[in-house]
């Protein structure tokens, strides 16, 4: 069994590629790199199993790109790590990553092993992304019991088996809100309302039909919590309307009596081992900056998945995972001059986003050394209808694309052919940007 | 000639779907970018089906629920029904992805399958999983 593969105690350890995190990016990653060559990988997770947050997303929808078929979040996990298992992957559960080094010495610890230092050719960060939390959002009011994360309510009801109340209001339209609201009336509680600050929803179009209209939960756009009463349990709380610039309009408050509040505000990547280790991160995503291959400023250092930038599909999580798999073993393999893989300081095409784009991941193209195509990822920063993706080669319109709806919790992509950036030898930078018709 | 717009729910691409209803009958779709998208539209419109997933109640496991779906869609009307009936079923561990834990669930004819995994109490998980 790879989790008693060798014995880790001491500083001796060193394995090819070391992936932080046993989520559906770290998994993915693994088994290309495995595919791509690489024997010696370990996974460390810090739950007590592999599949990350896909254990506790129990709703269908997930492996359509993937696997052609429509899987549960457990499924979907399953698959993976099925394969880890196959490919004999090892792997340490209940194991923290305390640190990494600059040069990719990995400080962990687990109650087997005790602290260990692990050396790394290549690291693989995957350690996913956190819920953003009541303390961030500025709302008034006692702390009273009966505030949840949305995840936080997930894991109760789906892992754990508890119902964190029975008369729920929700702020935030993400993606785990609006599956929680139909989980929670599925499980009898009375879900009274979903309040979204934004003029529009931050989650899929689909989850508004299937979770909200549904159940006939009504989603109130332009509204937020100004409120929240009750002093040891919430009681209710009161929302209001806002106006273009977030504030509440006086007059418009509505109390709610409930005894739950869920919050569904936004993911935020974990990036704090990153940060350690001095990978540059850039502000719009709180992700690292990666070039085309997904390498951090720091040498054999890559990330993939929701430590890079919050996905909407898991199956876009897995395709880019993979990416970085085959990426960390082709500079694995230049080491030892088993590919041609070069390190480059040589600064490369840079990737700007303007007018309406709000980031690109990646963020800089070396064409040398990027696979014949690549997938540029970016999110836009309000509701587009009917408009334009263009890309510009300097001054140049070489991508043109009609897209009917744009929005910002809907993540999009443009594929960049290697032969199109090669005809521009003298390209110092690709810009990507919303277009009105 | 009455329209109806929908938006499709088969994938996260969520295709706004336009259908022109003639007495009941459905003379055009379109908006759909694929197949799907038409036998959604369809059916939505008829006789609306949903998957529906939850948890049961596990005994001897290492974990007290496991989680189920429905083998395939079911009536829409027919979800709460499908819901309460779970609740009264309880399986013993181990359950493995796609055991069958209750058949002809609501009498929609379809069975409700695991999806995940769940080991006996005092089994090494990562031992069992896949040695």
């Amino acid at each position: 069994m790879r989790e008693k593969g060798n014995d880790l105690r001491g500083s001796s350890q060193s394995y090819d590629i070391v992936i932080i995190g046993g989520g559906p990016a770290g998994l993915a990653a693994a088994v290309s790199a495995r595919e791509s060559g690489i024997e010696s990988i370990l996974i460390l997770e810090r739950d007590k199993e592999l599949g990350g947050i896909l254990n506790q997303c129990i709703h269908n929808g997930f492996g359509l790109h993937t696997f052609q078929e429509e899987l549960t979040g457990p499924e979907y996990a399953d698959r993976f790590i099925q394969k880890v298992n196959d490919l004999k992957i090892e792997y340490r559960l209940n194991t923290m990553v305390m640190d990494i080094s600059p040069d990719r010495r990995v400080t962990a610890m687990n109650r087997t092993d005790g602290m260990f230092v692990i050396r790394a050719g290549a690291v693989i960060l995957a350690m996913g992304c956190r819920e953003r939390a009541r303390g961030a959002l500025n709302i008034p009011g006692y702390r009273p019991a009966g505030i949840f994360s949305a995840g936080t309510a997930q894991r109760l009801v789906n892992r754990e088996g508890y119902m964190p109340g029975r008369e729920v209001v929700i702020l935030g339209s993400g993606d785990i809100g609006l599956i929680m609201a139909r989980r929670m009336t599925l499980e009898g509680a009375k879900v009274k309302a979903v309040a979204e600050l934004m003029p529009y929803s931050g989650g899929l179009k689909r989850n508004i039909v299937q979770c909200l209209d549904d159940y006939g939960i009504p989603l109130k756009l332009s509204h937020t919590v100004v409120d929240i009463r009750g002093k040891e349990r919430v009681e209710g709380v009161t929302l209001a309307q806002v106006d273009e610039n977030g504030r509440p309009v006086p007059g418009t408050e509505e109390y709610y009596p409930c005894d739950t509040l869920l919050l569904s505000v936004g993911l935020i990547p974990e990036n704090e081992l990153s940060r350690g280790m001095g990978v540059g991160i850039n502000p719009v995503t709180s992700g690292p900056v990666v070039n085309e291959s997904l390498e951090t400023n720091i040498p054999g250092v890559f990330a993939c998945g929701n430590v890079l930038h919050v996905h909407d599909l898991v199956d876009y999580v897995s395709k880019e995972a993979a990416a970085a798999g085959r990426n960390a073993a082709a500079y694995v393999q230049s080491l030892s001059g088993e590919s041609s893989f070069v390190r480059g300081t040589d600064s490369g095409i840079t990737l700007e986003a303007e007018s309406g784009v709000r980031y690109t991941v990646p963020s800089v193209i070396r064409p040398a050394y990027m696979e014949d195509s690549l997938t540029v990822r970016f999110r836009v920063g309000g509701v587009y209808r009917n408009c334009y993706v263009s890309v510009y080669f300097d001054g140049e319109r070489v991508i043109h694309r009609m897209r009917p709806v744009m929005a910002p919790g809907e993540m999009e992509e443009i594929v960049l052919k290697k032969e199109q950036l090669l005809q521009y030898p003298s390209l110092k930078t690709v810009r990507f940007t919303v277009e009105e018709v | 000639m009455e329209t109806k717009n929908l938006t499709c729910i088969n994938c996260p691409m969520g295709c706004s779907i336009t259908v022109k209803m003639d007495g009941g009958r459905i003379v055009s779709i379109t908006g759909n970018t694929c197949k799907r998208g038409e036998d959604y539209a369809g059916k939505e419109l008829t006789n609306p089906t949903r998957i529906v997933t939850t948890t049961v109640k596990v005994t001897g496991g290492q974990s007290n629920t496991v989680s189920v779906k429905t083998g395939k869609d079911i009536p829409k009307e027919k979800i709460f029904d499908c819901v309460r009936e779970l609740k009264n079923v309880q399986v013993q561990a181990p359950v493995r992805i796609g055991d069958v834990v209750a058949s002809d669930i609501a009498g929609t004819g379809v069975d409700v399958v695991a999806t995940g995994n769940v080991e006996r109490t005092g089994v090494d998980v990562a031992e069992a999983g896949n040695v």
